[in-house]
Parts: C-alpha cells; sequence; structure tokens
C-alpha cells in the first residue's frame, strides 16, 4: 500500500488518522518546502554519507554479521530491514563504536575511518536514538541535550545560562514543548525521543540511527516523529531507520537494505519494490500478513470489571469480556490500558470497584492471587516483567506451575521438563534446547515462552500487553495465529494493542480508552481504524474548537 | 541433530553433558583451591596432620558456616544481611539476662534461637513490608541490636553459663567429631535440599534473578524474602548459641565482625553478590577453605590482622582470576 506515492511526500493514502496533526504541526516548521527538498536530493544522490563494506562479526559460537555492506546518503532515510536475529542490533553496535568489526571497511565521505569507542562515533557524527532510549532520568533536559559538549564561558566551565536556551530553541524549532529546564524523569517515553532528536541535531550529527523508534509511541506520537524525521532530512542528515512495520517504512523510507541471517540480502528504492518483494526478502519466503480468520462462539461473560477506579491512573472502568472473546484494548500510550490490566492482574490495588470472575467476587492482592483465580497477564515489557533473563526456558515455564509438577513442595525436573516441551512446541518455539538460557532467545521467541508459562497454568482470562511489541514478523504471526487458538478453546482473551492492524485484525470487540476513562465499546465488525484514532485521541473535540 | 524437515520438532531436554558443566564449574576450583591449602599447611607445619588439629579446623568455621548458608539464601535474591553478628550479640546477652533470671539449658537454647528469630522478622518486615533497602535497613539494625546490647550488659560480662550448656559449643559427638561440625552438617544438607531441591529454591533463584518478572509471574516474592530474613536471623540465633556455650561468656562485643566473615564465606563461595546464581556446595567449600586458611597460619603463630589481609587477598584473588583468565582467552581470540 502507498508504494506508488514517494515516501517524502506526505501521503494520505497510509495516513487516515492525524493528518490533520500532521499539517498542524507541519506549520511550525521552517518554511522550505517540498521543492528545495527535491532540488537537494537530486543533486546529492550518487555520494552516500557513509558506506559500509565487507563487514563481518562472529561471537563465540554465532556468525552474527557477514560480509555485509550499506549506505547512507544525506538528507534520505535508508530503512534496515530484517527479522530479530538477522544482525541489525550487531551493526548499530559497530556504527556507533561499542562493537568492532571483525573484518571490513567504513567510509565517512570517502575516507575510511575508524570507530573504537563510542565518544569516536560521535565524532565523526554519529548519533543513535534507541528503542530504549539512553538518556539520564536525573539530569535535565537540556543537561541531555548537551551531555559531553556543553557550551563552556571563558571560565571553562559550563555556561548553564547559554546552554539551557540553546536547549530551548532546539525543542521549540521542533514544536517539542517540552521545558529545557525540566528534569527528564518527568517526561514520558515520546517526549524522551524527542530529547533525543534534539540531542542528535545538537551535536551536528551528520549520521542517525533510528533503532525502532516507535516501538513505544502512539499513533499520534508516531506522527509527530514523521515531522521530525522530514525536518532532519530537511537538515541534510543520513537516516538510518531500523522497524519492523512496513506501513512506516513505506511512510518515511527512501531506500531500504535487508538482512536475513547476518547477510545482506537486497536493497534499492522503497518506491520501486513492493512490500511483498520486502517481505519475502526478509523471511526468506513469502509470508501472508493476513489475519487469521476464525469462526468461534462467543458465549457467556466470564470476567466483568465495573467501576473499577485508581488514584491516579484511572477512572471508574467497567467492561466484560466472554468465553471465547477477544476484547481489544486501544488507546494512546498514557491512556491507563496497561494499569487497568495490572489491577486486574494484582499488581497495584484499586481504590473502588468491582471485578466478577465466573460469578465469584474477586479481589487479587498479589499476581499470585490473581493466577490461582485464572487470570493471567502478558506483560508489555517483556525483558524486565515477562522474562527471568537468566534462567533456562524449562525453568521460566514451569514457574507459577511449581505446585502442579512437584510432589509435597520438592521439584520433580521430569515433571518440568514435559510441561515445558508441550507448551513450548504448541507454540513454535525456536531454541536449540529446553535449557537455553531464555536471555539469548530473539524477543518473538522469549514471548513465545512467556505465553507458554501461562497457558501451562491453564488459565480461564489472558490478558495481553502489546503481545506482538518488537517482535519479528514470523513470531507475531505465530502469536496472532496461537491467540485464535485460544479463543477456539474457550479461553477469555484481553489484548492491550497500539496498533491498529492488529487491534481491527484480531479484536471481536474493542474498549477505546483516553486519560483513564473508557471512551467506548465497539463491536468489531468493520469498524474503520479513523473512528478508533479519533476516539482515542479525543480530536472532534479539537477541531470543533 | 533432530531432522528438522521431520514435522514433530522436538527440543532436547539440554545439550551440555551435565558431567562436563560439573568438571568445570566453580565448585571444582573450591576443591583444588582447598586441597592447595590442605596440602601447603601439612608441609608448613609438623602439628597439622593431627586429627585434634584439623578437629579444631571445625571451631574455626562451623557457626559463621551455619549463617552463611541461610544468607547465601539472602544474597541469591539480592538482598542482604549485615545484623547477623549484631543478632548474635544481641542474642548472647538476652541468654545471659535469662541465666541471672535461673534459666536452665533448654530456656536458654529457645532465648537464643528466639531471639534471633525475633530480630531477623523485624528486619523482614522493615525489607518487605515497608520496603525499605535491606543493606541500610540492616545496616540500621546492626547498630541497634549491638547498641541494645551494650545498654544491658554495659562493661560487665555474663559468666556461669552451666556444664551442659557448654557443651554446644564444646563437646564431642564421637572421638574428634565435634557437635559444631555435626549440626554444620546436618544445615547444610538441609540447605542444599530447601534452595536446589525444593520449589521454594526455585523460587529464590527466580527472584535473584529478576523480582520484578518473578512478581509477575505469580512468585510471592515478599513472603519469600520474609522468610528468608527470618532464617538468616534463626540460623544467627542458633550460632549464638554455639559461640555463647565455647566462649562461657557473653561480652557486648562478642562476634564482632562476624558479617563481613560471613559475606566473605558466601561470595567466595560463588554466590553472585548481584543475586541469581550461587551454590551450597559452593558455600561449604569456602567455609572448608577459611578454617584450613585461619587453621594453618593460626598454627604458624601468624597474628589475627596478618590472616585477615590473607583472607581478604583469597578473595580478590579468587574472584578475579576467572575474570582474568576469561579477558585474556578474549584478547587471543
Amino acid at each position: 500500500m502507498g508504494a506508488s506515492v514517494p515516501a517524502y511526500l506526505p501521503n494520505l493514502s497510509t495516513a487516515p488518522c492525524g493528518w490533520s496533526m500532521m499539517a498542524s504541526l507541519c506549520l511550525k516548521l521552517p518554511a522550505s518546502g517540498a521543492a528545495t527538498l527535491w532540488k537537494d536530493r537530486r543533486s546529492n544522490m550518487t555520494e552516500p554519507v557513509l558506506t559500509l563494506s565487507g563487514i563481518s562479526k562472529s561471537f563465540p559460537g554465532v556468525r552474527a554479521l557477514h560480509d555485509v555492506s550499506l549506505e547512507l546518503y544525506a538528507g534520505e532515510v535508508t530503512a534496515l530491514i530484517g527479522e530479530n536475529g538477522a544482525g541489525k542490533s550487531t551493526l548499530v553496535k559497530i556504527l556507533t563504536g561499542i562493537y568492532q568489526p571483525d573484518a571490513g571497511e567504513i567510509r565517512r565521505n570517502g575516507q575510511a575511518i575508524q570507530l573504537p569507542t563510542a565518544h569516536s562515533a560521535s565524532e565523526h557524527g554519529i548519533t543513535a536514538i534507541h528503542q530504549e532510549t539512553v538518556l539520564f532520568d536525573e539530569l535535565s533536559v537540556a543537561e541531555n541535550i548537551y551531555l559531553g559538549h556543553a557550551p563552556r564561558n571563558r571560565f571553562g566551565m559550563i555556561d548553564w545560562k547559554k546552554m539551557r536556551h540553546e536547549a530551548q530553541l532546539t525543542l521549540d524549532s521542533m514544536a517539542a514543548g517540552i521545558d529545557a529546564g525540566a528534569p527528564l524523569k518527568e517526561l514520558g517515553i515520546a517526549k524522551k525521543h524527542l530529547v533525543a532528536v534534539a540531542r542528535a541535531l545538537s551535536v551536528d550529527a551528520q549520521v542517525v540511527i533510528m533503532d525502532e523508534p516507535t516501538a513505544a509511541l502512539s499513533q499520534k506520537e508516531i506522527e509527530d516523529l514523521y515531522v521530525l524525521i522530514e525536518l532532519l532530512k530537511e537538515d541534510r542528515k543520513a537516516i538510518l531507520f531500523i522497524s519492523h512495520k512496513f506501513d512506516e517504512i513505506y511512510r518515511i523510507a527512501d531506500r531500504y537494505t535487508v538482512f536475513r541471517d547476518g547477510e545482506m540480502v537486497g536493497k534499492g528504492l522503497i518506491k520501486e519494490t513492493p512490500q511483498s518483494d520486502i517481505v519475502r526478502m526478509m523471511v526468506g519466503r513469502s509470508v501472508d500478513q493476513i489475519f487469521p480468520k476464525r469462526e468461534t462462539a462467543i458465549g457467556e461473560t466470564v470476567l466483568e470489571v465495573s467501576g473499577l477506579s485508581h488514584p491516579t491512573e484511572f477512572h471508574d472502568v467497567s467492561f466484560a469480556v466472554r468465553k471465547g472473546e477477544i476484547l481489544g484494548f486501544y488507546g494512546l500510550v498514557g491512556a491507563g490500558r496497561s494499569e487497568v490490566m495490572q489491577a486486574i492482574f494484582g499488581m497495584t490495588r484499586p481504590s473502588s470497584g468491582a471485578m466478577v470472575l465466573d460469578g465469584k467476587t474477586i479481589a487479587p492482592r498479589s499476581p499470585a492471587d490473581a493466577v490461582e483465580v485464572g487470570i493471567v497477564y502478558v506483560p508489555e515489557e517483556r525483558g524486565k516483567q515477562g522474562v527471568i533473563t537468566g534462567e533456562p526456558i524449562f525453568k521460566n515455564v514451569s514457574l507459577p506451575s511449581l505446585g502442579k509438577t512437584s510432589r509435597s513442595g520438592f521439584l520433580r525436573m521430569a515433571e518440568e521438563f514435559s510441561l515445558s516441551r508441550t507448551y513450548t512446541e504448541r507454540l513454535d518455539l525456536r531454541a536449540s534446547s529446553l535449557s537455553q538460557n531464555v536471555s539469548t532467545l530473539s524477543g518473538g521467541n522469549q514471548q513465545k515462552v512467556v505465553i507458554a508459562k501461562w497457558l501451562a497454568t491453564l488459565p480461564k482470562v489472558i490478558i495481553l500487553d502489546e503481545p506482538t511489541k518488537g517482535i519479528d514478523i514470523g513470531s507475531k504471526a505465530a502469536v496472532h495465529e496461537f491467540m485464535g487458538e485460544l479463543v477456539a478453546q474457550g479461553l477469555s482473551v484481553i489484548m492491550v494493542s497500539s496498533e491498529l492492524p492488529e487491534v481491527l485484525g484480531m479484536s471481536d470487540r474493542v474498549v477505546v480508552m483516553r486519560e483513564g476513562l473508557v471512551v467506548d465499546t465497539l463491536v468489531n465488525d468493520g469498524l474503520a481504524p479513523e473512528t478508533l484514532v479519533r476516539l482515542a485521541a479525543g480530536i472532534v473535540e479539537e477541531q470543533a474548537a | 541433530m533432530t531432522d528438522l524437515a521431520s514435522t514433530g520438532r522436538r527440543l532436547p531436554d539440554r545439550l551440555d553433558n551435565p558431567l562436563k558443566s560439573a568438571v568445570m564449574s566453580w565448585e571444582s576450583l573450591l576443591v583444588l583451591v582447598a586441597l592447595g591449602i590442605f596440602i601447603a599447611n601439612s608441609f608448613a607445619s609438623p602439628y597439622f596432620l593431627n586429627a585434634w588439629s584439623l578437629s579444631d579446623l571445625t571451631f574455626n568455621f562451623a557457626e559463621k558456616g551455619l549463617i552463611a548458608l541461610a544468607m547465601a539464601l539472602v544474597i541469591i535474591t539480592g538482598e542482604i544481611d549485615l545484623s547477623v553478628a549484631s543478632i548474635i550479640a544481641l542474642a548472647s546477652t538476652l541468654m545471659g539476662l535469662a541465666l541471672q533470671y535461673g534459666a536452665d539449658t533448654p530456656t536458654l537454647v529457645a532465648v537464643g534461637v528466639g531471639v534471633g528469630i525475633l530480630c531477623g522478622a523485624f528486619n523482614g518486615w522493615l525489607v518487605t513490608g515497608l520496603k525499605l533497602p535491606s543493606i541500610v535497613v540492616t545496616i540500621g539494625t546492626m547498630s541497634l541490636f549491638r547498641g541494645v546490647a551494650f545498654i544491658i550488659l554495659g562493661d560487665q560480662s555474663f559468666k556461669g553459663y552451666p556444664k551442659d550448656f557448654a557443651w554446644f559449643g564444646q563437646g564431642y559427638v564421637w572421638w574428634v567429631i565435634s557437635f559444631e561440625l555435626v549440626l554444620f552438617l546436618v544445615a547444610a544438607v538441609v540447605f542444599y535440599i530447601l534452595l536446589h531441591r525444593t520449589n521454594f529454591g526455585r523460587r529464590v533463584y527466580a527472584i535473584g534473578n529478576n523480582p520484578t518478572a518473578a512478581q509477575f509471574s505469580g512468585v510471592r516474592v515478599d513472603r519469600i524474602k520474609f522468610v528468608l530474613f527470618c532464617l538468616t536471623g534463626l540460623m544467627s540465633g542458633i550460632a549464638a548459641v554455639l559461640l555463647t556455650a565455647r566462649l562461657g561468656s557473653t561480652r557486648p562485643s562478642i562476634a564482632q565482625g562476624f558479617e563481613l566473615d560471613v559475606i566473605t564465606m558466601v561470595v567466595l563461595g560463588g554466590v553472585s553478590i548481584l543475586g541469581g546464581a550461587g551454590s551450597i556446595i559452593g558455600v561449604v567449600l569456602a567455609a572448608l577453605i577459611i578454617g584450613l586458611v585461619t587453621l594453618g597460619l593460626g598454627l604458624l603463630n601468624v597474628p589475627g590482622i596478618v590472616m585477615s589481609i590473607f583472607t581478604g587477598t583469597l578473595l580478590i584473588v579468587v574472584i578475579a582470576l576467572p575474570i582474568l583468565w576469561r579477558m585474556m582467552r578474549e584478547r587471543r581470540a
């Protein structure tokens, strides 16, 4: 979709939501229209700013990269595409001076350069914006922007006044709406990304690497980020954009490079390449991105939540989920969806409200209580909350089911292995053995371990919080297909998701939340994406005003 | 390898040979170190290879070793208890106080063990109930418990413990096998089973590796941590009984500095100070090594301060060796 329109032009067809927001933001940009952009692009098409050639990197037992090449051009966005484990992160670490390549050459404007340290990478004008932003929570926004290159006064001391002033100028030029003096910890993830972009602008970086910058952002925030990327392009930065999401890639990238299993398998211009070709290069096979169709009989109400409130996070949340139903929860980041789910799971205590499961009132005071009654939660932050990193697969899977696998409190390893095997094989887990450490698995396979862990407890309600965030397309399809199987077996699924196609493709009904309130509950019967986005962002009111 | 083309793809339980990983483990290294020190000792002193000398060895580590067993579990969960030596002081003082009121031996033991558990429960409540960091809590109670002991005792001391009470610290079960050694070995087996063979132990590791994810997996993290602080309290109470019985008197400065020796044993035993890893066998071996070093240097009339220099150096060397080895291997690769 949208491949026929040049990616750098605002594309109405792929931006059904939020175009009005984007336009309003565009007005705040310096006036240098698309015409100049066009001209600049033509004149500089040929010479890459940064060239990587023949790069190889191995770790004990793993060949991460083999003879890969990559070119980045000024004023263009190059998308780096590949499944998890394809070598994208390794390449980013080489570019930012964290890893040293075993072989190969990096050229900057035609001259060979070495990047032995992170500092040398930034000296060569290479900066990175990471998925989980690497900034300092305890410092102010201005300090974060100017860390390592703060303006000095004539005594060689940091010129705080100037630093704050210039930081504010940069932020204002981006229409970020952030106070440079505020402590960073007070900002949300989207605003932190803006700070990282401001930092990239302030160091005068020529090469900006964006490693899945949209993974934690809501649709509206993503739109804002696109505007910023346009700003960076206009500023003649060469941008390396890493993403799993094809709509994003087709929206903003000019070029692409595809990695598979540590090798470069294709590159070219986005507008000349159909999406299906790139998917084929990426997975080495063709994958249908179609969501599994399923025929399920939706039964009785299983879990009913009424008037659930929390002092700060949400208020008067009511909904019901039925047997065999997938109930989607859509909303912007910060709408309070995860907080509601964590209250149901017993992580936080609601201040009022009631929960009824199978006709019985429940009030879980801890996750252990929730698991006992049959409610389980697959958290959004896989690494922090989902898997026990440092422990093998089978110990992760059996942890909540130890009561079943053990005999009077004593472990029975054989039972644990067989339990883990049953559930991980159902999810088609890719691993070398059940004793493999989960931290060595890709994001998608870690997610499968978390889901397997919960299925083994035979739950009644499974809550999935952003179940496919940051996982590769193959695992994504596996998770979606599995959700279909779960409801077919009579489970109730609550799915919190910020990805519109996922919400629309999987849910039977959709609850939309905004600022801690349930705005509406809609039956997904040909639901239009615009409807959800409007409800979630409260756009109707804004336009009327 | 399994045939990937076949439909039933079966994940093996494990790939590593368990025997090979056992040989390459930290515990094997500790066995070698222990043997090395044993051999060095037998050359250095003619008095070393003697049943009674070796029996004396057990008194050097049994009391601290008992606490180290419980401390290992606390450290594996990512917490720490620095108040153990002060618990001994308070428990011993209150035993002495009970003695003044004419308590018999069973009552004395009950007082010592009971005070230990109560002190541990107090630590556990502060850490899990009030969500305070354990290092701060136990630095506080370290001063608090010993402070109470000082108030009760001043510069006095309690003496005159009954003969049958002294047996706990000085008695032999059979020939040169002391009661302390037997108790330590029994406790080691109990703790081995608890940590490595039960659901409880599995959850302890899970908490240490990732407390948030453990909580999210339905592990009752606070309950387990509370139990562990009670356990270190209990073991400190038992150590207080043994130490008081062995010394035959209580001073407020009793067991001063024990907590560092206990933590040294735990860390030397291969327990990660960051939590999540370690084994009881390692801690037992480390306790034995420290006992061997102390006895060997004692037989050579080396003063105590030099001994602590030696133990400190040993700790750093043993911990640095594998890291240096890995660094050298990486440089060559």
